[in-house]
């Protein structure tokens, strides 16, 4: 077991990376964010129509839950312990029982219930990622990635985020680092994390996972106009401008996290390739953030204006394409 | 690095870190206030559930509804959630929404849906008799 008892809390872009980056720091693993976001391949895009949220077709800038952290310690040798939990009780008794020993441990939990959080995030998004490091008489020391400082909460409030009903539910979801090695190799778990996000991005045979999605995307919103009342369009857009920039993706819907990790990998395996495809992963993210503003400029019109839905349309289009062309390039990189 | 604090429903207490280029040509990280494209989206998405919360309560004082559709949109839920909290079928919950079902509702099945949305029974029971106040 580790002996540095007093958890470093860094405030990061996104939930799981920055829970990852903070966990592994602890370890005495120094990894930055996007360093973790990039080896846990956490880029991706998925549009999925027909699975509705609160209402709006779902639409996500990055891979599934959990993933990220599996993927990172996986690649860089790190043993980890996850369980998840039929009761409250036996949920919150667990917890006491690995904080007792001295170590931090992740949990699953529903922004909802987290009280420290503004009211303006506080929907039912049950895939949120936090650290607790301690107990102060009985309330949990939370170290949540997405805020400037370490905060507490109550008991009941945890367990209730714990234990939120929805998709997903995170059943009481904890994990923990049990082992880590002494010395870890980066150049291959970077290699490993580039290749699964080309293979994420390119080769999905389905047309809601992948680059295919953003084309899809695309048509879905050329016909918003005909097929939706003003209201609904505007809402529909405004999911997808809040999945790209406010829930914690770091701008541009995590491209510009994955732009960030591409240079890191640049300077610790000394490939000016690497730098190069950053610079053109930022022009791509400032195109997304382009599309985000001509969006929102859409919605507070609320005009079912053709012509705007049509350009919107485009812009994804081509950002469709030259992500593409990215991947495609990114794919022939020689290791 | 736009910084266009938003004092909306607290939004303005977190200042979030997002990935920016510096004048180096490096990634740095940065604190930001948000910018104006993702504040109009948060926005509308909150203004939305008022209208329709404003929409629901008048359904409900017109006994259109039950005071269930009214409180679930109140926790910003919708059916297949409130149905995983109650431990019913959404069809049930559905059911539970037309006001002639739940006059019939037994005492059991109220108090579970009253201490989900965090309010006593008799508030349950009572909502939309009065007319509809303004909510905090």
């Amino acid at each position: 077991m580790n002996n540095h008892n007093i958890f470093q809390h860094h405030q990061h872009a996104h939930c799981e990376s920055g829970v990852t980056a903070n966990l592994l720091g602890h370890e005495g693993i120094p990894i930055s964010e996007p360093l973790a976001f990039g080896i846990g391949a956490g880029l991706f895009f998925a549009h999925l129509p027909f699975v509705k949220v609160n209402g709006t077709p779902g639409t996500t800038f990055r891979t599934w839950p959990g993933a990220i952290f599996k993927r990172v310690t996986e690649r860089l040798g790190i043993t980890i312990h996850k369980e998840k939990f039929r009761t409250r009780e036996k949920a919150m008794r667990a917890l006491d029982q690995v904080l007792a020993q001295g170590k931090p441990v992740g949990m699953l939990s529903s922004v909802y219930y987290l009280p420290y959080l503004p009211e303006a995030f506080r929907f039912h998004f049950n895939a949120h990622n936090l650290v607790s490091y301690g107990k102060e008489g009985n309330q949990y020391l939370i170290s949540d990635p997405v805020m400037e400082e370490t905060t507490q909460i109550a008991p009941e409030d945890l367990a209730n985020a714990r234990f939120a009903k929805g998709t997903p539910e995170p059943n009481g979801m904890m994990y923990y680092i049990t082992q880590s090695p002494k010395e870890v190799n980066f150049a291959k778990a970077i290699q490993q994390g580039i290749k699964q996000t080309n293979f994420f991005m390119l080769s999905p045979p389905l047309p809601w996972f992948g680059n295919k999605a953003i084309f899809l995307l695309a048509k879905k919103i050329k016909k918003y106009p005909q097929q939706l009342p003003p209201r609904k369009a505007a809402l529909y857009l405004g999911n997808i401008i809040r999945m790209q920039e406010e829930i914690g993706t770091g701008g541009a819907g995590f491209r510009y996290l994955h732009a960030a990790f591409l240079e890191e990998a640049d300077t610790l395996l000394k490939r000016d390739d690497l730098r190069e495809k950053s610079q053109e992963l930022t022009a791509i993210g400032d195109q997304w953030r382009n599309f985000a503003y001509s969006a929102a400029r859409q919605m507070k019109n609320r005009n079912s204006d053709r012509v705007s839905y049509d350009e919107l349309s485009e812009l994804l289009m081509e950002i469709g394409k030259q992500e593409k062309t990215f991947f495609k390039q990114m794919e022939q990189l020689k290791w | 690095m736009p910084q266009d604090a938003l004092p909306f429903k607290d939004k303005d207490k977190i200042k979030k870190v997002v990935y920016a280029v510096d004048n180096k040509g490096h990634y740095t990280e940065v604190q930001s206030a948000g910018w104006e494209a993702e504040h109009v989206a948060t926005q509308q998405a909150w203004e939305a559930i008022e209208e329709e919360l404003k929409e629901t309560a008048e359904k409900v004082a017109k006994g259109e509804l039950s005071p269930i559709a009214y409180f679930m949109l109140k926790k910003l839920m919708d059916i297949s959630i409130l149905a995983r909290y109650v431990g019913k079928w959404q069809w049930q919950v559905k059911r539970h929404m037309k006001p002639s079902v739940f006059k019939k509702l037994q005492q059991k099945t109220l108090d579970k849906y009253a201490a989900i949305f965090g309010i006593t029974t008799l508030e349950l029971l009572h909502f939309g008799q009065t007319p509809p106040r303004e909510q905090p």
